[in-house]
């Protein structure tokens, strides 16, 4: 882990690495977790108003659910999830075949530090991308979430956002944005980690890569509620 | 010239390498060879870094490369090129980057110098119209000779192949095996070839190591090999019906 942290050889390659990075872990993420959030803010929306069925609980109350349910929850730690499955596995099989290959071997033999070179840009580009990714999710939530009230009927436009802008709290941003960054710490490390030490052929990368997502997934949960414990108390 | 002296290497209880002594000299083809498992990839392993050995020193034109920081070891491996069984080509990059890639790492050139560097290598492996092609679009022979380019695009002082000929035809082997004998000339490096193959030792080998059961079993020539009278070279050599053949054909 130490190696990932060393001085790269050449920042205008590492640079170049952590661009390509960006493209590939964040770029390419935006269209599942889009699809993902909007419908899951659709679905709040619907669950909820059919549970607040009430006439002493007030209609805005699902908007308010939706959006802490979004903001705290759902898009930080869900969508990491679903991250760690799909970037994960990416990143495991990737490193894992370089490794079966001996494409690491040929970078440490020409003298590159093969870990920094491979799995910083990945850290890096996923500790920038996931952060807009989140606040993307977070908005598209609550944007299925109000087109799902309207088309429903369950909730008036106006009272979902009245209930979206009630007793907001900017801290439930910072929140979701630090458990994020530790987030995509783990799910670029953690594959890393296993890809790196995959042997053997094809049969291994794979395994390599289905245990490197569950790993990941269970470090995050852990993560998740130790975090929660710690900036919420 | 490279030079083991009194290597050792233990993966837990499994002894792979037992006091190996060898020196590989510049200018020549080095040749190790032995049955899979004997230690030949570990023995090259341990000499380019990739395994710490557990006693003993290798020395690179008498700097002693065991005892080395990483940070020394860094600069005697930009002095190294290897050519890999499977090429170890980067999958995602096009052959032209593949062999500028040490150059973009380790030097200062332009873009430009970078790439006329990386054509003068593909013509010397007379691939001269492969720079935009893909790994995956290649056949084995041209992802060795590739490999080959991106090996001495540094101008490397010694250059490891491990089986350079595998998986190839008779034909493309050879074309592979005079192509590193040309360049251990032109170039005047030491080279390190390992091979099961008998041709690639007949064809080009110049300093022989027979390496059996982690140790240095013999040494020689190519004309020495097919002459020996040692049991368990003899056993090597002439392992097939045709190579028994010429064993007796060579007694007569």
């Amino acid at each position: 882990m130490s190696r990932v942290f060393k001085k790269p050889e050449k920042w205008s390659i590492y640079r170049q690495r952590i661009f390509e990075e960006v493209q590939n872990l964040g770029y390419a993420s935006i269209g599942l977790v889009s699809i993902v959030s909007g419908f899951m803010g659709a679905v709040l929306t619907i669950q909820l108003a059919y549970n607040i069925d009430s006439p002493l609980i007030p209609t805005y109350t699902v908007g308010l659910g939706v959006r802490d349910s979004l903001l705290l929850e759902f898009s930080p730690t869900i969508i990491s999830i679903i991250l760690a499955g799909k970037i994960g596995s990416s990143i495991a099989g990737e490193i894992g075949t370089m490794r079966v290959t001996d494409q690491i071997d040929a970078l440490d033999i020409m003298g590159v530090n093969s870990t920094n070179y491979l799995v910083g840009p990945k850290m890096i580009a996923a500790m920038i991308c996931n952060p807009f990714i989140v606040i993307m999710s977070m908005i598209l939530g609550i944007f299925g979430g109000y087109i799902a009230g309207i088309l429903t009927g369950e909730v008036p436009g106006s009272m979902f956002i009245y209930g979206i802008q009630y007793w907001f709290q900017p801290f439930y941003i910072t929140y979701a944005l630090i458990k994020t960054v530790v987030f995509a710490v783990i799910i670029t490390t953690v594959p890393a980690y296993f890809g790196y030490h995959a042997k053997g052929g094809a049969l291994e990368v794979g395994k390599a890569s289905t245990v490197s997502v569950v790993y990941s997934i269970v470090i995050v949960l852990i993560f998740n509620l130790m975090l929660t414990q710690m900036l919420l108390q | 010239m490279i030079e083991v002296k009194g290597i050792n290497k233990s993966f837990g209880e499994h002894h792979v390498l037992k006091n190996i002594d060898a020196q590989f000299h510049k200018g020549q083809v080095n040749i190790i060879i032995g049955q899979s498992g004997s230690g030949k990839t570990v023995l090259t392993k341990c000499m380019v870094g990739l395994h710490e050995v557990d006693s003993g020193s290798i020395t690179y034109d008498g700097r002693d490369f065991t005892s080395m920081s990483f940070k020394d070891k860094k600069e005697i491996r930009q002095d190294i090129g290897m050519l890999f069984q499977g090429g170890a080509l980067f999958d995602s990059m096009t052959v032209e980057a593949n062999v500028m890639f040490p150059l973009s790492m380790f030097t200062d050139n332009t873009t430009a110098e970078r790439k006329e560097r990386a054509q003068f290598c593909l013509e010397r492996v007379n691939l001269p119209n492969a720079a935009q092609l893909y790994p995956s679009e290649l056949s084995g022979g041209m992802k060795k000779r590739v490999a080959i380019a991106r090996a001495i695009a540094m101008n490397p002082r010694y250059l490891f192949c491990d089986e350079p000929n595998s998986g190839l035809d008779p034909k493309t082997g050879l074309v592979i095996d005079q192509l590193i004998q040309e360049i251990t000339e032109e170039f005047d490096i030491t080279t390190i070839v390992i091979t099961h193959d008998m041709n690639s030792v007949i064809e080009i080998g110049e300093n022989i190591n027979f390496i059996y059961k982690g140790e240095k079993w013999w040494e020689g020539s190519k004309e020495e090999i097919l002459r020996t009278d040692n049991q368990e070279v003899v056993d090597f050599v002439y392992a097939s019906k045709f190579m028994k053949k010429v064993r007796a054909d060579l007694a007569k």
